[in-house]
């Protein structure tokens, strides 16, 4: 239980957000050309760390926007916010 | 030589007001050297190393535990025992562990207090209806026992329900699994752990794993907080941080650790004789021998290792609680506490070798893992011990993902995520 700071509303409960889990998991360019295993690391594979993970959030229940969030997962604190499309922070 | 508790031994150690029992189990510090390790003292732990020493003939194993044994979800969850999975491997999994609890108080000389008093599942829409139905088909056509139940039949079996059709989320009707019930968790930890001691287990407590040593694809052993311990075999059975000890080993799992949360109120006098469970408003409730009622809820939609989840939860559990048994609207909840779980894509866990030689898990049990604990333990030991699955535990393997031939279990698994 934590707040969110959405970067297009403030800050907010996080009940108004949906996690989208791991950030930075790029759809294939070229899908045809997977093999299993890559398809497998695509869909399946999660790092699940305990610390500083990088998620995609939604605010499902306010502007309906994505947004990306470092948050540590062993205290729910979050470190930092950015947008879709930006690179991880260096933390 | 562990003396054999009985009602003899009971009133024998009454005379010295219960200050000469033997000790349970031994407090060892590690040898340099094991046959095998298994990473987690919780029930799959301890059971996985009691079925190893038992029926695979090895004796130097040692359990390492970051904490105390049982003090992870072993200690957490609200201990329903059920069978009724939907797939054949499921049922073929679940209700070996269900046959093994059946005789287990027996087997250990330990009471774990295995009462099958029956689960309910309910069904609140025509959805559910159809769902349900199929999986009592399913589970006759695999030998478990499940009947359908219309609604009087619901409020014939547990009347304290409410089945008038005015309420938001009605009473369509239910499945009941009559061998179902519940068994006292911290006892199957410790009945595990004591069988285990007797046979020449190793019960490391308060030593963390810190990195696993590899040469090559081959694993050396462990690093640990009570230094090097050397190891061809490791299982590993760490629940909710799986995840954690596969990256040691550069491996990366298809599970999210998300917390789970449960509560108890007040204790008050028999007045549910079962489990009820239901999945679409997510409230499920039983009462334990002391007079409690255990409540479980859901889990948070986001990854975390807090064991704590969040109060907007409980109170969406809690107010399907009160519209499903109004004459709980004024019992005061004493403790709530959260967990842990490891959760697999497909509500399945993984039983599996993995592609490094020696390395083996345990994990993904998710929401439901303490019903099948002893199955879960005597699977493993036989997947380390001859380094393949047994044929009941081949389905959960973890090339599952690779090859698409998941053990789709949402349906069944009754909690939401």
């Amino acid at each position: 239980m934590f707040l969110i700071n959405c970067p297009y509303c403030g800050e907010r409960d996080q009940s108004e957000f949906v996690s989208g889990g791991e950030a930075h998991i790029a759809r294939p360019k070229q899908p045809t050309e997977l093999n299993d295993d890559q398809w497998a690391e695509f869909l399946f594979m999660r790092k699940n760390i305990k610390g500083v993970q990088f998620e995609r959030w939604n605010h499902v229940h306010g502007c309906r926007k994505w947004f990306n969030v470092a948050r540590d997962t062993s205290n729910d604190k979050i470190e930092k916010i950015y947008k879709m499309g930006e690179q991880p922070p260096k933390l | 030589m562990k003396n054999k508790y009985s009602i003899f031994s009971l009133i024998k150690n009454a005379f010295s007001n219960h200050e000469n029992w033997q000790r349970a189990w031994r407090d060892p510090e590690p040898k340099k050297e094991y046959d095998a390790v298994i990473v987690g003292g919780g029930g799959h732990g301890l059971a996985t190393a009691y079925y190893l020493a038992k029926k695979h003939n090895l004796k130097n194993i040692a359990v390492v535990e970051k904490g105390w044994i049982g003090g992870g979800n072993t200690g957490r969850n609200t201990t329903i025992i059920r069978s009724n999975y939907l797939w054949d491997a499921s049922a073929g999994l679940y209700d070996h562990a269900l046959k093994i609890w059946e005789g287990l108080s027996q087997e250990l000389n330990y009471n774990v207090m295995f009462s099958q008093r029956g689960v309910m599942n309910l069904a609140h829409n025509l959805q559910d209806v159809r769902d349900l139905k199929r999986r009592t088909h399913a589970n006759r056509l695999n030998g478990i026992d499940a009947v359908w139940l219309e609604t009087d039949e619901v409020k014939k079996f547990c009347p304290i329900i409410n089945t008038s059709q005015d309420i938001r989320y009605p009473v369509l009707g239910g499945t009941l699994q009559k061998r179902a019930g519940t068994a006292r968790h911290d006892a199957v930890a410790w009945g595990y752990a004591r069988g285990a001691d007797e046979m020449g287990v190793d019960i490391i407590q308060n030593c963390e794993v810190k990195g696993i040593k590899r040469i090559g694809d081959t694993v050396e052993g462990l690093e640990t907080t009570k230094g090097f311990i050397k190891t061809k075999k490791i299982g590993v059975v760490a629940a909710g941080h799986s995840s954690v000890i596969a990256n040691m080993a550069g491996l990366k799992l298809p599970l999210e650790s998300k917390p789970l949360q449960a509560l108890v109120s007040e204790p008050v006098k028999p007045i549910i004789d079962t489990v009820v469970m239901s999945n679409a408003v997510h409230a499920y409730v039983s009462q334990s021998d002391k007079g409690e009622l255990v409540i479980g809820a859901g889990t948070d939609s986001y990854v975390s290792y807090t064991q704590k989840g969040s109060f907007n939860i409980v109170e969406d559990t809690l107010k399907a609680i009160l519209e499903l048994y109004p004459i709980f609207s004024r019992m005061k909840m004493l403790r709530q506490w959260g967990g842990i779980v490891d959760i697999c894509p497909d509500a399945s866990p993984i039983i599996s070798k993995t592609s490094i030689k020696g390395l083996y898990f345990n994990c993904g049990w998710g929401t439901g893992g303490f019903k099948a604990t002893p199955g879960s333990g005597d699977l493993f030991a036989h997947t380390i011990a001859n380094d393949e699955p047994h044929k009941l535990n081949a389905a959960f393997n973890i090339n599952r993902f690779v090859s698409g031939d998941l053990v789709d279990e949402h349906g069944a698994a009754a909690v939401a995520h």
